[in-house]
C-alpha cells in the first residue's frame, strides 16, 4: 500500500479511537491515602469487574498533599484520606459532597525495625536512649501517620527526647521504606504497611492513639461523574470491598 | 526562610568545587588520550545529564545508603553515614552537575591549539606544567562557563537530593525542596516566597558570572 493511500485510512482508524474513547469507557478518578495503595487497586480492579466500561484512575499520595492538589482545582471524583482531620479542612474548604462522606475502614499504629535489627524497644520510653539515632515517620504537617505519631509521642512525655531524632517522610510509605532498607533504627507506620514488607521489616509495638485511626471516603463536589463516584464508595463498603480491606489488614471502622 | 537560602548556597558551591576539580581533570584527560572504549567512557561520564534525577537517587542510595555497596563500609570503618545529611546533598548536587564541568573542559581543552602545548613539551615542560600554564589559561573561558551551569543545576537539583538527603527542615531542607513541601501542604504563599527568593538568587549568579567572564575579554 503506497503512503498516499494508506494516509486517509489511518486518519480515519485514528478519529475513531478518539471517538471512542470520548464516549466509551467512564474514567473515574480516586485520589486515595497512599496506606491504602494496595488495598486500594485491589478493589479497583474487582470494581471494573463488577461495573463493564468503568475505569478507576488511583492518585496516591500522603492525605495532606491529596487535600492540596483538590484546593488547586484537582479533576478528582472520590477523595479518601487517612485521617479526619484532613477531611474535616476539607469539608470546610466546600470540597467535598459532604452527606456522601462515610468512614469505611480502620487501621491501627505500630513501630517497626528493621528485620536485621540487633534491638526491639518494649516501650515508646525505650526510643529515648541514645541507640536509637534516627526514627522516622510522615512530615506532621501533611501526612497523618505523623500527626497520630507525634499525639502519641506527646503523651507519652517524649517530645523533647525525640526531637532530634526525626526523620519525616513524605507519605506513610516512604517511611515503610526506608525502615525497609535500614537506613533509620525504627519507623511508625500503619499495621497495613508493616504486613507489606514483612521480611525486611519486624513489628516492635503497638501503639495507642488518643485519636482512633479511621478512613473517611466522599464524593468531591465538582465531580463530573457523580453516579459512578457514589457507585464506587458503595462498592468500598460492600461485603466485597470490606473482604479485600480485611485481606490487607485494615478493620472495621 | 533564610535557612533554606543559606544551605542551598552551601551546597551548591562545594558541589561546584567537587565537580569542578573532577570534572575539569577528566575533561583534560579525555581531551589528550585516545583509548579503546573512549566514547563509552565518555557516554558514561554524560549520563547523569540524561538519567532522570530519581534514577540518580536510587543508585546513590545503592552505593552510599547505610547498607549499600559502599555505604556499609563508610559506616563500620569510619562511622560516616551520608543518608540525612547535608553531605548527601553535595554528592547528590556534585554528580548531577558533573557532566556539564567536564564536557564544558573537554570541548575548551580540544579547542586549544595542540601546537602550543608541544611547542611547551619540546622546551622541557612537563604535562603538569602544559596544563597549568598553557591548556587552563587558553581553556579558562569553557571552563568557566561549565562551572557556572554546574553551579545554577545545583542550586536547582531536587529529585535525588530528596532521596538522598530527606526532607530535614533546618539540616537538608534546601530551596527547591523547601518549595516542594510547601506546595504540598497548600500554603501556597510560603511557596510563592520561597520561589522568589531562588529566582532573584539565580538572576543574580547569572549576571554577576556574565560580568565577570566579559571583563577578562
Amino acid at each position: 500500500m503506497t503512503l498516499i493511500r494508506f494516509l486517509p485510512r489511518a486518519a480515519l482508524v485514528a478519529v475513531l479511537c478518539l471517538a471512542s474513547a470520548a464516549s466509551g469507557a467512564q474514567e473515574l478518578v480516586v485520589s486515595a491515602a497512599a496506606s491504602l495503595t494496595n488495598a486500594f487497586q485491589a478493589i479497583g480492579q474487582a470494581f471494573e469487574q463488577s461495573k463493564p466500561g468503568a475505569k478507576v484512575v488511583f492518585n496516591f499520595a500522603a492525605s495532606g498533599p491529596l487535600l492540596a492538589q483538590l484546593q488547586q482545582g484537582a479533576p478528582v471524583d472520590v477523595f479518601a484520606s487517612a485521617d479526619q482531620e484532613t477531611m474535616n479542612r476539607a469539608t470546610t474548604a466546600k470540597l467535598l459532597a459532604a452527606p456522601t462522606r462515610v468512614d469505611f475502614a480502620a487501621n491501627t499504629l505500630v513501630l517497626i525495625v528493621p528485620s536485621n535489627s540487633a534491638q526491639s524497644p518494649r516501650q515508646l520510653g525505650d526510643l529515648a536512649s541514645d541507640s536509637w539515632k534516627r526514627i522516622s515517620t510522615g512530615s506532621p504537617a501533611t501526612v497523618p501517620v505523623g500527626r497520630y505519631t507525634m499525639e502519641a509521642v506527646e503523651k507519652a512525655g517524649l517530645t523533647m527526647a525525640l526531637q532530634p531524632k526525626w526523620i519525616y517522610g513524605e507519605s506513610v510509605r516512604q517511611v515503610l521504606n526506608y525502615v525497609a532498607r535500614g537506613e533509620v533504627d525504627a519507623g511508625f507506620v500503619y499495621r497495613t504497611d508493616a504486613l507489606i514488607e514483612p521480611d525486611k521489616t519486624r513489628i516492635a509495638l503497638t501503639v495507642q492513639t488518643a485519636t482512633p485511626i479511621t478512613y473517611p471516603i466522599a464524593r468531591v463536589a465538582t465531580s463530573k461523574n457523580a453516579p459512578l463516584a457514589d457507585a464506587f464508595i458503595a462498592f468500598v463498603r460492600s461485603p466485597a470491598g470490606q473482604d479485600i480491606l480485611a485481606r490487607f489488614g485494615f478493620s472495621r471502622p | 526562610m533564610l535557612t533554606p537560602l543559606w544551605l542551598t548556597l552551601k551546597v551548591a558551591l562545594l558541589a561546584t568545587l567537587v565537580a569542578g576539580a573532577i570534572g575539569i581533570a577528566l575533561g583534560w584527560w579525555m581531551s589528550r588520550r585516545a583509548f579503546a572504549g573512549k566514547s563509552l567512557v565518555d557516554a558514561l561520564l554524560m549520563l547523569p545529564m540524561v538519567l532522570p534525577p530519581t534514577v540518580i537517587g536510587y543508585y546513590l542510595i545503592v552505593l552510599v545508603g547505610r547498607n549499600g555497596v559502599f555505604g556499609q563500609y563508610l559506616d563500620r570503618w569510619f562511622g560516616i553515614n551520608l543518608i540525612f545529611t547535608w553531605q548527601g546533598a553535595v554528592i547528590a548536587a556534585s554528580v548531577v552537575s558533573l557532566p556539564l564541568v567536564y564536557k564544558g573542559a573537554r570541548a575548551a581543552f580540544e579547542e586549544v591549539d595542540g601546537r602550543f602545548a608541544n611547542a611547551a613539551c619540546t622546551l622541557g615542560a612537563g604535562e603538569f606544567e602544559v596544563f597549568v600554564r598553557i591548556a587552563l589559561p587558553l581553556a579558562v573561558r569553557g571552563i568557566a562557563a561549565g562551572l557556572m551551569l554546574a553551579f545554577a543545576r545545583a542550586m536547582g537539583e531536587f529529585g535525588a537530593t530528596l532521596m538522598i538527603a530527606g526532607n530535614l527542615p533546618g539540616k537538608t531542607q534546601t530551596l527547591s525542596i523547601a518549595v516542594y513541601e510547601a506546595v504540598q501542604a497548600g500554603n501556597d504563599r510560603l511557596a510563592l516566597w520561597l520561589t522568589l527568593v531562588i529566582s532573584v538568587v539565580c538572576i543574580a549568579v547569572l549576571v554577576v558570572s556574565g560580568r565577570l567572564l566579559q571583563a577578562k575579554h
